[in-house]
């Protein structure tokens, strides 16, 4: 089996990181440690109601997944709404088996599947951090979710199925760098949450690992980047700096991707980074099968309309300005299978992140109220038929699809 | 009874690229500043994007861009005799309005004012002896040498495309080589240059003559500022000027510096906020900061240790005379400062009609040029002229936008199917060469209070009274043939010829370069702030902007009051803030 197994059967051995939680104070270097992992993890992203300016880790975002509108609790260490209440043993269950203090099952729109990578040691240092923080009250909306899954007891099934708690076990035939890197992206980072494939339950499927995955009608493409990846022209320097400063040469980092960079990977020492390169890189993939060229008259008309709307940034030869203007011939976004993000930008445009080292405000703009359906469908098969990875064509209805989504979004 | 707000350490009237670059300076040291603009948010992503900045009815026709003349305007009149009226529609000139200001809708022509242009007085009076009769020239009191190190971070922020002429004292091959020492070369390359820059150029070196890139801010190449910020190629696609660009290519606040300073904590923004008035202490001693009105009409003052003027020049001399700071100008006696040595620009040029060549004007940029200086400022003897000073000639092709922009050569009906035609055989075909002459203060040109005309607010506008001096004339009559002799060596077919002739007219456009009125200078009696651009009366006021500009060289003005915004924030940080008081004892 090619694909990556996330979920191995390790889960009895012995991990050589994680330590006996000790009885330990509350020390400065424990809640720096804890706040560094906090912001590996994210965890401000979800737990903050960014929409609504939100105070920062007082929860009340609401995640929309397939299945309904879960809310994201308060992170604050107040006795009645956040965490003032909870152990470090909580913390460490529910960070690794997403068991809450009162033994109910949470959620896996939390990370677990992935934070139980994390040592006792390490979640204890995230719980200090937590609650070394000022504490928010902030009650938190009620789920939106319907039958059955709204009964918090039918998690335990999804669990038995999807779920193993599990430790880190370096790999000693791997660098420490790739091992390294292989914590961070299938722990902390819990990269594969958004670009791994979805069965119908919302578990990653292990064939999918890190080939990409749909997420609030977002691809997030696949990043894999050895040999056929979906990033496999994406050097080690590229993907550092594409986490570090939100520029690459290839693209930048948007929408939720953006998020990310912004709150956790930007701030992160930059040996992780390398780390999560390293470890990416060494993934390979089978490059798709070319697709039946797509009818040269599509091509034509596509080639038209990205010359009067889109070649002035992303130059005549789809080469793109690196670091600014994202080349196309080469996009992962464009040439994906699941063409969603692409129809998604053009329609509505993009914004690519901004970062404390560029602090640029960029945006593609949207083309929705220019271009019909059929246009954007042609420009994209001309796109998809002309890169250097070849993609199948788009239809009208695809757009139509994804034009009536944003609709729908924007009420 | 305008609400009271708690204080600031510094509020900025106006948030174009003075604004930007005090309060990134500022709130760099420590300080808590507030900017209040008059207009609206603007930034790339939202307002200029590619699929609508190039609509030429919205932003050249109905002046998408610029300051409301419903809203407030200036009256206007050629000499004291006659009775102003107030321009209604937009003319000879473009006030911005909005975050970025003019900054936003500039072409990006970026040139350092020569060593002589700071001590325009002293220099000619040694070189020519005494000024004539009622020319008001005066000396900045800061040097080209102390500026140096200003110019050269604002041409960093913005990456400046040139090359440069003259290194540390070293002329260099392929620059300007009349302009004063730079201590480094221009961040980015020149631009390409077209079919019309090339004949322009060898046909300047034909005569004897020095041509150059003009330093521009369209840039030669992708670029990332000391701030972070981010520039992208220019597409040459030639919608600059009365346009946003939507393709990051052009220098501007929102493109160099907000971004940037939009994430500092200590740094805040209110738009759609209009300033009233400075206000002043009880003793006049000292301001208190600012009243402004937001757009539901309710009214604010906003306190502040340190208030600076950083709106439009019309502006700041308009807001410094309602507040009653500073002698307002008397044309009579000569005495007092505010509104004193207003200056324009002196522009004319000749336009090249080509037969068979194609000079495809379409392909242009703001600052696409090239140029040359040898009649510029005192970069030529002027005895037995009877003027000083001169103007850069160039050779831009900054457009072809269809609306604006249909030169056709003399004698073609204004209309019709034979102008069509004529527009039809010279869309392709044409290049034009300029004169970007300078203007001398005199004392007959100058703003004040119009007695009758008022704004929404019912306060007095604004009232220029200006008209062409017999220096602007000459000047213009010397340096235009010269431009003429260019354009005929260009090649073409015919040269029509556009010189500046009779009395100043406020209609046709002509550039937004409107200097004076809050000039700078050595002496309290002669000026409005001293060398580091500080209110002589009211030592923490801070004025910026060409309003400082004593009179107006040969060229465009931006790089220039880049670099004094850059020096007057450096002296608050290092000078004034450990010791708040006038920087230079009058």
């Amino acid at each position: 089996m090619r694909g990556f197994a996330l979920i191995s059967a390790i889960s009895c051995m012995a991990s050589v990181t994680a330590t006996a939680p000790a009885a330990q104070e509350l020390s400065s270097s424990q809640v720096e440690r804890g706040r560094y992992l906090t912001i590996a993890g994210d965890c401000e992203a979800c737990h903050t109601d960014i929409e609504n300016d939100g105070l920062p880790f007082a929860g009340g975002r609401a995640l929309g997944t397939p299945f309904g509108t879960i809310y994201s609790p308060n992170l604050t260490p107040d006795d009645a709404t956040g965490l003032g209440r909870w152990t470090r043993e909580d913390f460490h269950n529910a960070l690794n088996e997403g068991i809450d203090d009162e033994g109910q099952h949470l959620y896996p729109a939390m990370p677990y599947p992935y934070y139980t990578l994390m040592s006792r040691d390490e979640t204890d240092a995230i719980f200090a951090y937590l609650q070394s923080l000022e504490p928010v009250h902030a009650e938190d909306p009620e789920n939106d979710l319907p039958f059955p899954l709204n009964i918090r007891m039918s998690v335990a099934g999804w669990k038995l199925l999807f779920f193993e708690d599990e430790t880190f076990v370096p790999d000693p035939d791997r660098s420490e760098d790739w091992n390294r890197g292989r914590f961070l992206v299938d722990g902390p980072l819990h990269c594969g949450g958004c670009h791994s494939g979805k069965n119908l339950l919302g578990a990653s499927k292990e064939d999918e690992y890190l080939r990409g995955g749909l997420l609030e009608n977002w691809f997030a493409p696949n990043i894999r980047a050895g040999a056929g990846g979906g990033i496999a022209h994406w050097e080690t320097d590229d993907i550092v700096e594409f986490l570090k400063h939100g520029r690459a040469k290839h693209t930048a980092p948007m929408q939720r991707m953006g998020e990310v960079v912004s709150i956790s990977t930007q701030h992160l020492r930059e040996e992780d980074l390398r780390a999560v390169a390293t470890y990416l890189k060494s993934l390979e993939d089978e490059i798709p099968e070319v697709e039946d060229a797509p009818e040269a008259a599509r091509l034509e008309t596509g080639a038209g309309i990205y010359f009067d709307n889109c070649a002035a940034c992303h130059a005549a030869d789809q080469s793109g300005v690196p670091y600014f203007f994202a080349p196309l011939s080469t996009s992962n976004k464009v040439h994906a299978e699941d063409p969603s993000s692409a129809i998604r930008i053009i329609l509505g445009g993009a914004r690519a992140q901004p970062t404390d080292t560029i602090p640029s405000m960029l945006a593609m703009p949207p083309f929705s109220w220019k271009l019909s359906d059929a246009q954007i469908a042609d420009l994209l098969t001309y796109l998809r038929g002309t890169g250097d990875r070849r993609a199948g064509p788009i239809s009208a209805s695809q757009v139509a699809e994804m034009r009536d989504y944003l609709a729908e979004e924007e009420h | 009874m305008a609400k009271q707000l708690s204080g600031v350490d510094v509020v900025l009237v106006g948030f174009g690229w003075t604004g930007a670059i005090y309060a990134e300076k500022l709130t760099d040291a420590g300080l808590d500043v507030l900017a209040l603009e008059r207009g609206p948010w603007r930034d790339t992503t939202k307002d200029f994007a590619t699929t609508f900045a190039q609509d030429e009815l919205r932003y050249y026709w109905r002046h998408g861009m610029f300051q409301e003349a419903a809203q407030s305007t200036v009256t206007f009149r050629n000499n004291s005799a006659q009775t102003a009226l107030p321009m209604r529609s937009w003319g000879s000139f473009l006030p911005g309005n909005g975050v970025g200001g003019s900054g936003v809708h500039w072409n990006g022509q970026t040139y350092r004012f020569l060593p002589s242009d700071f001590v325009a007085k002293s220099h000619n009076e040694e070189r020519y002896g005494p000024l004539p009769e009622g020319m008001t020239i005066q000396d900045y009191g800061v040097t080209y040498e102390e500026l140096e190190p200003h110019f050269d971070y604002f041409e960093k922020i913005c990456g400046i495309c040139g090359k440069a002429g003259n290194l540390n004292g070293n002329i260099v091959a392929g620059g300007n080589p009349f302009e004063g020492p730079r201590s480094d070369e221009y961040p980015n390359p020149p631009m390409e240059m077209t079919f019309s820059q090339d004949r322009f150029e060898a046909a300047a070196r034909n005569v004897g003559l020095n041509p150059f890139p003009v330093p521009s801010a369209n840039m030669s190449r992708a670029y990332v500022n000391p701030l972070g910020l981010q520039l992208a190629p220019c597409t040459y696609c030639g919608f600059c000027e009365k346009h946003g660009c939507g393709n990051y290519s052009k220098s501007s606040p929102q493109t160099t510096i907000i971004p940037a300073l939009m994430k500092r904590p200590n740094f805040a923004l209110r738009t759609d906020s209009e300033v009233l008035s400075i206000e002043k202490s009880a003793d006049g001693s000292r301001t208190t900061g600012v009243t402004y009105v937001d757009t539901s009409g309710e009214s604010f003052f906003q306190p502040a240790d340190i208030v600076v003027l950083c709106a439009y020049p019309l502006e700041n001399t308009r807001l410094m005379l309602l507040s009653q700071i500073g002698e307002p100008y008397d044309p009579r006696s000569g005495e007092g400062v505010v509104g004193k040595n207003y200056c324009y620009q002196v522009m004319s040029g000749a336009t090249v009609f080509f037969d068979k060549e194609y000079t495809n004007g379409f392909v242009g940029a703001g600052a696409l040029g090239m140029a040359v200086d040898d009649y510029n400022g005192d970069n030529f003897d002027h005895s037995g002229l009877g003027f000083i000073g001169g103007g850069y000639i160039a050779c831009y092709t900054t457009n072809a936008r269809p609306i604006e922009s249909h030169p056709v050569p003399d004698g073609v009906p204004g209309w019709g199917s034979e102008w069509k035609q004529a527009v039809q055989a010279n869309f392709l075909k044409t290049a034009s060469v300029g004169v970007h002459g300078a203007s001398m203060a005199h004392r007959s040109n100058y703003l004040d209070l119009d007695p009758t005309y008022t704004d929404r607010h019912g306060r007095p506008l604004l009232r220029m009274t200006f008209d062409f001096t017999l220096n602007d004339r000459r000047l213009s009559a010397h340096l235009t043939p010269v431009a003429e002799e260019i354009a005929r060596g260009m090649g073409g077919r015919e040269v029509v010829v556009g010189e500046r002739k009779g009395s100043y007219d406020s209609v046709p456009y002509q550039t937004t370069h409107n200097t004076g009125g809050t000039i700078m200078g050595t002496d309290p009696q002669t000026s409005v702030c001293n060398r580091y651009c500080q209110s002589w009366d009211l030592p923490n006021l801070f004025v910026a902007g060409a309003g400082l500009f004593p009179q107006n060289a040969g060229y465009n003005p931006t790089d220039t009051v880049g670099a004094l915004a850059y020096w007057s924030v450096d002296a608050i940080i290092s000078k004034y803030l450990s010791q708040p008081g006038p920087l230079v004892q009058a």
